[in-house]
């Protein structure tokens, strides 16, 4: 186990540094220059440029900016905006917000999904399955802007339900829409395949054998059943995680929310490449991280997986 | 993920399965291919009908849009003005989707949206498919050294997440010309660039894990015996065994890329004015929701549609190769 755990970690690191420096190459090549913009209309006195191209050493080829940036990472220092804030600033306001809007809807989705996937999958062909089976295809196909909107519309402005827009009204109140609409597609999922999951499993073997010793149904389907279905479930939890966060560019959009996924996408915008480079090392991290766990936890929920 | 697709004894997908049975032979005398009995299994499926409905619907629709707007080209501005007087007009008789903020027909140009939004589609689906077949079958047929590098570098770009991708990716390149013809202007091209880039590698993954369970099949091993070559065990006996799940979820793909393309274009990085598409539809939508809500419903109404259409039909066509299920 712990030489598994060490070996995944040493496969991370080649994905870490190939994706961020990707990322940096494409942000770094971003059309227009980002100095040249700082003075406006005014014209920039050629010392001036010089020293601010040197500051951010843009002047080096990309390979030797990108080390600079990883030298500077492993020193927990994330650089400069060029309209001169500390990355780290600017992360230190974004994140929280982001954190809280994603484990919101990772409540909500565990809450709503599990339950509505159990349900129908104890009982195919039921009232409830159809229900769950036609509701979850129809939010998979209706796409997350068309969600978010005519929610915002119908809840926010029409009904008066939520907050339309932005973080006034502080937490809960403020995050419950836009956590719905965030969680709602990986809701969808996790409700068909906790389904699928479920309804495969109540046919197996050692299932007839538990209801064969007359054993409780909640039994038979809490301790037997459920414990094997929850596998792939689990691994589809964990990738979650990570995509909601990167998800959340188009929900903080529409509610005008002010997490990375608004700030990354303002800062694509304003060719703030360190904001953008800083941002997804960290959405990067939390993903690697997220499936490693996931791995580990197969593990232990099915006994069968033995890690060489 | 290596690990767990050699360990784990439940992963082994259900094409592979599946034809490995088929193979052993017909059933009752009748001689089945699974293809064939897939097939039948598809045409008594309603699921599939109605979705094979309403994708050639939307084909029909992407290839030939005047047949079904009397003529009516909404690019063509001579021919057809917009009237500003008939600004956010409402849904009438004569103009069953009303007018968009421009006094533009909605009902043509919700027609005429459909050609990029399933070319982008269908595309960018087809474009994985042979990176993932490629990629996959190679590197999960030779291992070693191939399959690490081939793994790690899938795994690069699967890190970074898809829109995010997409929208540097596609911010980056605006206005570079490649192999000396092909300007990335943000027309249909330079999309379908941007999509694949980020796209290819789901599907790459579930390739690559389908040709492992399937390279070590009893027939496989026959073939080799028989002094197969590697390209012939590779193209003749493991892709027929192995592709099942790609094209399932390719299915899947083309509504789940459509869907992309939209949110791009309502980002302001996909397609732009003058291009027509359900995407953009729906962003020039967002000032008037309130007050005109046929400007959304319209745009939204085809986009989910055609997704919802994709995702069926994906499923139906699991079903028909998966006979756990029967």
């Amino acid at each position: 186990m712990g030489r598994y755990v060490a070996r995944r970690m040493l496969q991370i690191i080649p994905v870490f540094f190939g994706t961020t420096f990707l990322i940096f190459a494409m942000v770094f090549a971003l059309p227009g220059d980002p100095i040249r913009a700082l003075a406006g209309d005014r014209p920039q006195p050629p010392s001036v440029t010089a020293v601010l191209r040197d500051r951010y050493n843009l002047d080096d080829p990309l390979l030797v900016q990108y080390g600079k940036y990883i030298w500077n990472l492993v020193q927990f220092d994330l650089g400069q905006s060029f309209r001169g804030r500390d990355v780290s600033n600017i992360m230190a306001e974004t994140w929280p917000v982001t954190v809280k809007l994603a484990l919101t809807a990772f409540v909500i989705e565990i809450i709503i999904g599990l339950m509505a996937g159990v349900l129908a999958g104890l009982r195919r062909g039921s009232f409830i399955d159809n229900l769950v089976l036609i509701s979850t295809t129809l939010i998979v196909s209706i796409p997350v802007f068309v969600l978010g909107f005519t929610a915002q519309v119908l809840l926010g402005v029409e009904w008066g339900i939520f907050p339309v827009a932005g973080l006034r009204e502080g937490y809960p109140q403020s995050y419950i829409l836009p956590a719905l609409v965030l969680a709602s597609i990986s809701l969808a999922y996790l409700a068909r395949l906790t389904r699928t999951s479920l309804a495969e499993n109540l046919r197996s073997d050692y299932v007839r054998t538990a209801v064969a010793k007359g054993l409780p149904r909640w039994r038979v389907v809490g301790v037997h059943t459920l414990r094997n279905s929850l596998i792939p479930v689990v691994t589809l939890l964990g990738v979650d995680l990570g995509s909601l966060m990167g998800g959340a560019i188009i929900t903080e959009g529409i509610f005008n929310i002010p997490g990375v996924g608004r700030q990354v996408f303002l800062s694509v915008r304003t060719q703030e490449g360190f904001v953008v480079v800083g941002i997804t090392t960290v959405l990067v991290l939390i993903y690697l991280l997220a499936n490693l766990v996931v791995d580990v936890m197969y593990g232990m929920l099915d006994p069968r997986i033995r890690y060489e | 993920m290596s690990e767990r697709d050699v360990a784990d004894p439940g992963s082994a997908t259900p094409g592979a399965t599946s034809t490995a049975t088929a193979q052993v032979g017909g059933f009752g005398g009748r001689q089945a291919s699974l293809t064939a009995d897939a097939w039948r299994e598809l045409r008594r499926n309603p699921l599939f009908i109605f979705s094979g409905a309403i994708i050639v619907l939307m084909l029909t629709i992407a290839v030939f849009p005047a047949l079904f707007t009397r003529g009516v080209d909404p690019r063509d501005k001579q021919q057809f003005p917009c009237l500003l007087q008939n600004t956010v007009a409402r849904p009438s008789a004569d103009h069953w989707f009303g007018y968009d903020i421009q006094g533009c027909d909605y009902y043509s140009r919700v027609i005429y949206g459909a050609r990029p939004s399933i070319t982008i589609g269908v595309v960018v689906v087809a474009l994985s498919v042979i990176i993932a077949v490629v990629v996959g079958t190679v590197s999960a047929f030779y291992g070693g050294l191939i399959d690490t590098v081939f793994s790690r570098v899938t795994d690069v770009f699967f890190g970074i997440p898809f829109i995010l991708g997409a929208i540097v990716f596609l911010s980056a390149i605006q206005g570079v010309e490649i192999l000396g013809f092909i300007t990335l202007d943000g027309g249909v091209s330079t999309v379908v660039i941007a999509l694949t880039v980020f796209g290819w590698t789901t599907l790459t993954r579930l390739m690559r894990s389908s040709v492992l369970s399937a390279k070590d099949m009893d027939y496989v091993q026959a073939a080799r015996a028989l002094g197969a070559s590697n390209r012939r065990l590779m193209v003749r006996h493991i892709l027929p065994n192995a592709i099942t799940p790609v094209i399932v979820y390719g299915t899947v793909s083309v509504g789940l890329i459509i869907a992309a393309e939209a949110a791009l274009s309502f980002l302001g990085v996909g397609l732009r004015a003058p291009a027509i598409s359900w995407g953009l539809m729906i962003s020039e939508s967002q000032l008037r929701i309130t007050t005109s809500p046929h400007l959304l419903l319209f745009p939204g109404l085809f986009l989910s549609a055609t997704v919802l259409a994709f995702l069926m039909l994906g499923d139906a066509v699991r079903d028909a190769f998966d006979p756990k299920l029967r």
